[in-house]
């Protein structure tokens, strides 16, 4: 059952994605709305698995590669439906859906055997801590999206470059004005997550903080997002340095996450 | 019954002499009454813009029906008709119908695509309705031409893209900044182009424009013309960071915004992006401009092939567009070809007779013992039944003198009785939308 709704989500994702980019290309409106509704039965199929991943393993199934990625593809899947009806924007499908597609296909090349309850993960604070941390990621990956749509659209402006894929693409100003919403809604949820980690810590190991690499990596991603917010809000960095910063804050999330499960060993390193 | 069209367009003729011909709208009544008095001629509309001035009628008899036509605008403008024939073109059946669903879907305009033709065409309808000289096969002719204007409209994206400099200056500022409500124009210099550009910003909708002028005098004067503020050309690097979208047209022989003014202004606006549109010659602004953040900088070359790229597109979509009038021409002419009488009559007729033979055979078969011969009396019975009623109606149809209410009877027949194929049935429901 686990492996058959894994598998449905991931074959559904990819032809949404092959939907989207063909949008990308091909200037027909209903493709944009086809890969809205397969989207939305893909999340369905998804949301099944999670639910029943969780009944299954009797915890919140957030508690290896296999699972975090999966369950920070579904995050990116429900916050791109959600801005998509927000904001009526098709083509952030073509830039999304492919991500979405690739974190899954990253999540399946990992073993998706329950392994028994890593006893230190036993605890409330693993489903706070661990979606609190994947939504806001998520957010993350939604404004990182947009930035790499701002920076095309604004090359397509600058150098008069106005075909198809200029016309699809939203004004500056809203994709500028969604990025930011994404780190206002972002970013709130990370220092959450960091500060419940902390609480889980003190009483899983007894210290609030131990400069684990996680840790380390984590506070370093969030000073970039602080940073960026607070020059948004007081010396107006936006557009293109907006931009450009938010993708550097999403690359640099990602091996928050990624990187350091893989590549430094540390408390948080579960696989 | 025969759709013709006679007129001239921007194609065939000049402005003078096209608006020698042109119809006043507020004096249609008599021009249309006049039209439908003539002999041959049935129904009539006049279509009359500042590009074209059309004619389109019903009559029996093709070519004198366009003699008629010809001489018709010829006298009523009091104008020579061996002169006004070179510029005339006439065009009947299938021709006709092209012709107007063509020009309906703006295909025929001067800017392919451009949207005011239909409004205008809808305009002169409306009038024809009015003093009743269209009847029912212009009304369904026109309501056609309209529905498939509005196919094409929403089939290809012929309207889509800006063909003008001014339209697409204001294409891109909402690439720029969406919604364009909030924001502030600020004019520099004047300029027939850059006024016309302002003029669709404030029909579009922004917040306010600012005007300067290096004689202030002109500016207010202008600024009173578009309910706008001026300031003063000296205060200019003061008000620039106010504006979001600059038009310039100075005759200034040097730049009067440069790249290293723009460091400043975008400090003070908080970098917030601005939209540069330079439209002198020589330029007013820095080109390096388009080199700083968040600044976007347009020249009038730049507009200029904005709007060549439109029309290239804009040919394309025509390709498309001529695909849907081919098409809606054989409908058409399906519906057309059903008010011709003989056909119906023979419809008619064979309608009947099914029934009477259906009828006759019911109750033949249930009667035991008929006596010899009656068969065919009742056989006969029958047949002279029918035909006494049929006769009156069917010489009435075949009557020739009483104009455009023929093919009202003969629609009204077809409908009353049934008489159309699957085909025709869906045609028409799709007329009446």
């Amino acid at each position: 059952m686990n492996a058959l709704l894994f598998n449905s989500t991931l074959v559904i994702y990819a032809v949404v994605t092959a939907i989207y980019l063909l949008y990308l290309l091909k200037p027909k409106e209903s493709l944009g709305k086809v890969g809205l509704w397969l989207t939305l039965a893909g999340f369905v199929v998804h949301c099944g698995f999670t639910v029943n991943r969780y009944l299954e393993a009797g915890h919140t199934p957030i508690t290896n590669l296999h699972e975090s990625l999966s369950f920070f593809s579904l995050a990116i899947v429900g916050i791109f439906i959600l801005f998509e009806r927000r904001y009526k924007i098709s083509i952030l499908g073509s830039f999304m859906m492919p991500l979405a597609l690739l974190v899954m296909a990253i999540s399946a090349s990992f073993s998706s055997v329950i392994p028994p309850l890593n006893p230190a993960l036993k605890s409330k604070w693993l489903a706070v801590h661990t979606i609190m941390a994947f939504l806001g990621y998520a957010a993350f990956a939604i404004s990182f999206g947009v930035s790499i749509m701002y920076l095309i659209q604004s090359h397509f402006l600058k150098t008069r470059r106005l075909g198809p894929m200029f016309q699809k693409l939203p004004a500056l100003d809203l994709l500028d004005d969604i990025s930011y919403r994404c780190l206002t809604f972002g970013f709130p949820l990370l220092t959450f997550a960091i500060i419940s980690g902390a609480i889980w810590a003190e009483t899983a190991w007894g210290t609030y903080w131990s400069w684990d690499p996680k840790e380390t990596w984590s506070l370093i991603t969030w000073f970039i997002y602080a940073a960026l917010l607070h020059g948004r809000l007081t010396t107006g960095w936006r557009g293109r340095k907006a931009a450009m910063l938010s993708i550097f804050g999403f690359v640099i999330m990602l091996f928050t996450f990624l990187g350091v499960n893989l590549l430094l060993p540390g408390l948080h390193s579960y696989k | 019954m025969n759709i013709i069209v006679v007129g001239l367009s921007h194609k065939t003729a000049g402005v003078e002499i096209r608006e020698k011909i042109a119809f006043s709208p507020t004096q249609m009544e008599k021009p249309l009454k006049a039209l439908v008095e003539l002999p041959d001629i049935t129904e009539a509309v006049i279509v009359s813009t500042c590009n074209r001035v059309e004619v389109y009628a019903t009559t029996r008899d093709v070519a004198g029906g366009m003699a008629r036509l010809k001489r018709f605008l010829a006298d009523y403008h009091n104008f020579p008709l061996e002169t006004l024939e070179k510029h005339l073109y006439s065009y009947h059946g299938e021709d006709a119908t092209r012709h107007v669903f063509r020009v309906a879907s703006s295909l025929d305009s001067m800017v392919v695509g451009e949207p005011q033709i239909l409004g205008q065409i809808k305009t002169s309808y409306g009038y024809a309705a009015e003093f009743k000289s269209s009847g029912i096969i212009l009304n369904r002719f026109l309501h056609k031409a309209f529905s498939v204007a509005k196919r094409v409209r929403t089939e290809t994206k012929i309207a889509s893209s800006a063909v003008s400099v001014a339209f697409a200056a204001v294409e891109l500022a909402k690439k720029i900044f969406g919604e364009l409500g909030d924001k502030t124009v600020l004019l520099i210099g004047a300029g027939e182009m850059c006024e016309l550009a302002a003029k669709h910003f404030i029909n579009v909708g922004v917040r306010g424009v600012m005007v300067t002028n290096r004689t202030y005098e002109r500016a207010e004067k202008l600024a009173e013309e578009f309910d706008a503020k001026p300031v003063r050309f000296e205060d200019l690097m003061d008000h620039l960071p106010k504006a979001d979208i600059i038009l310039s047209s100075t005759g200034a022989p040097h730049f009067i915004i440069r790249e290293n003014d723009m460091e400043e202004v975008l400090r003070r606006r908080k970098h917030k992006p601005m939209f540069f549109i330079d439209i002198a010659v020589p330029r007013d602004i820095d080109p390096k401009v388009n080199d700083v953040e968040n600044c976007y900088l347009y020249t009038v070359d730049d507009l200029n092939g904005v709007v060549a790229t439109n029309l290239e597109q804009r040919k394309i979509e025509a390709a498309k567009a001529e695909a849907i009038v081919e098409q809606e021409i054989g409908q058409f002419f399906k519906w057309l070809a059903s008010l011709d009488v003989t056909p119906t009559i023979v419809a008619l007729r064979s309608h009947f007779d099914e029934i009477r033979k259906a009828e006759l055979a019911k109750t033949l078969s249930n009667w035991k013992d008929l006596p010899p011969g009656a068969e065919k009396k009742l056989e006969a019975l029958t047949n002279a039944i029918m035909n006494k009623l049929l006769h009156q109606p069917t010489s009435t149809l075949k009557r020739t003198d009483q104009g455009s209410r023929n093919d009202l009877y003969v629609d009204a027949l077809r409908s009353l009785f049934d008489l159309q194929t699957e085909a025709e049935q869906e045609n028409l429901m799709e007329l009446e939308d």
